[in-house]
């Protein structure tokens, strides 16, 4: 109760006091779906510069990593976002796992660690977006718990969701799956690797944040 | 005595897996924070719970919270596995599905149900629109 409170007080003084037009902007998934990648293509395409390092290791992110005074324009309307790149939300982390990549055991149960400490501040960080996209790999299953959880939150708090179904250049992809997952909202096939149909992400990304605004 | 040993292997396989079925009653007048403390202790007893209705999106994100603070601390404890499936899928009509949600908000979403599981125990839980796979941990 006390939580909701401060969250509540937290979003009336944030809207109130909120620089116009700076839109704080989350990106959350599960790890490996591309969050950082689609940052990074976002950064590239408007500063030309990388937000943070990307891997095949699940849970590369491991802490928040934020990029300030990113400016879109787009048919001649700026807006200035934060990126919020989070790490992977998960509900299990084995440290067993990362050994398959080559870490030794005291390596690889660190970045266990940091992997749950990273999960635990992206759920914290739910409360401080104005607007986010989930990331969802379109070669995978979509009816996973994480999503349905990430996204079941963000409703509940009434903040705007944009759904980005990844890794659309591989051909397992199925973005008609994740539209079928989640009828209810906007779901974009891209690929953050190779920029494939990033001008309708951007295109959609608009039309969520003119909700924020 | 190979032979016996066999068996006591099988039989503490068997004694290893426990399915508690909970009905939303032993939830219904608790808040989160006790709905959260009476679930992680049977995931840490490992147990599968296989819970009459499902948890609010907010006790969803507590109870993975939660697991993440106890990975490490506890031995063996890797985190939750967790599905929920329910009826709103289906197509219903306008009248029904008024009725549907009055039956929510006055009951609870009973027509649901929910499947928590440590992770040492419970592999993956495979959800598709219309069924749920539990797959279970080979030790």
């Amino acid at each position: 109760m006390l939580r909701r409170i401060r969250n509540f007080t937290q979003r009336v003084f944030s809207s109130l006091f909120k620089k116009r037009g700076e839109i704080k902007l989350g990106f959350y998934g599960s790890p490996n779906t591309g969050k950082t990648s689609l940052a990074n293509k976002i950064c590239q395409d408007f500063l030309g510069e990388d937000l943070g390092i990307v891997s095949n290791m699940p849970h590369e992110t491991r802490k928040i990593q934020i990029k300030e005074k990113v400016i879109l324009e787009r048919n001649g309307k700026k807006i200035e976002f934060k990126l919020i790149d989070t790490p992977g939300i998960a509900t299990k982390v084995d440290f067993e796992d990362f050994l398959k990549y080559g870490l030794n055991k005291k390596e690889a149960q660190l970045r266990a660690k940091e992997a749950t400490q990273g999960i635990i501040e992206s759920i914290k960080w739910l409360d401080d977006v104005d607007a986010v996209i989930v990331l969802i790999d379109a070669t995978m299953n979509p009816y996973s718990q994480v999503n349905i959880t990430i996204i079941g939150n963000l409703v509940a708090r009434k903040i705007p969701v944009l759904i980005a179904a990844n890794k659309v250049d591989l051909k397992k992809a199925d973005v008609k799956k994740v539209q079928g997952a989640f009828p209810e909202y906007t779901v974009v096939g891209i690929s953050a690797k190779s920029g494939e149909n990033m001008d309708v992400f951007y295109e959609e990304l608009f039309k969520l944040v003119k909700r924020t605004i | 005595m190979k032979k016996q040993k066999q068996k006591d292997k099988r039989g503490k396989r068997l004694s290893d897996l426990t399915i508690h079925f909970m009905p939303f009653s032993e939830i219904a007048g608790k808040d989160t924070i006790d709905r959260i403390k009476k679930i992680m202790g049977l995931v840490l007893d490992n147990k599968i719970i296989i819970l009459q209705g499902r948890l609010k999106p907010d006790e969803k994100v507590r109870l993975i919270e939660n697991s993440m603070t106890l990975i490490g601390n506890i031995a063996g404890f890797q985190g939750i596995e967790i599905a929920a499936i329910s009826s709103e899928n289906e197509n219903k009509s306008l009248f029904n599905k008024i009725r549907y949600n009055i039956a929510r908000i006055l009951v609870g979403e009973q027509d649901a149900i929910t499947i928590i599981g440590p992770a040492s125990v419970v592999k993956d839980i495979i959800r598709d629109p219309k069924k749920v796979e539990l797959m279970l941990q080979r030790k």
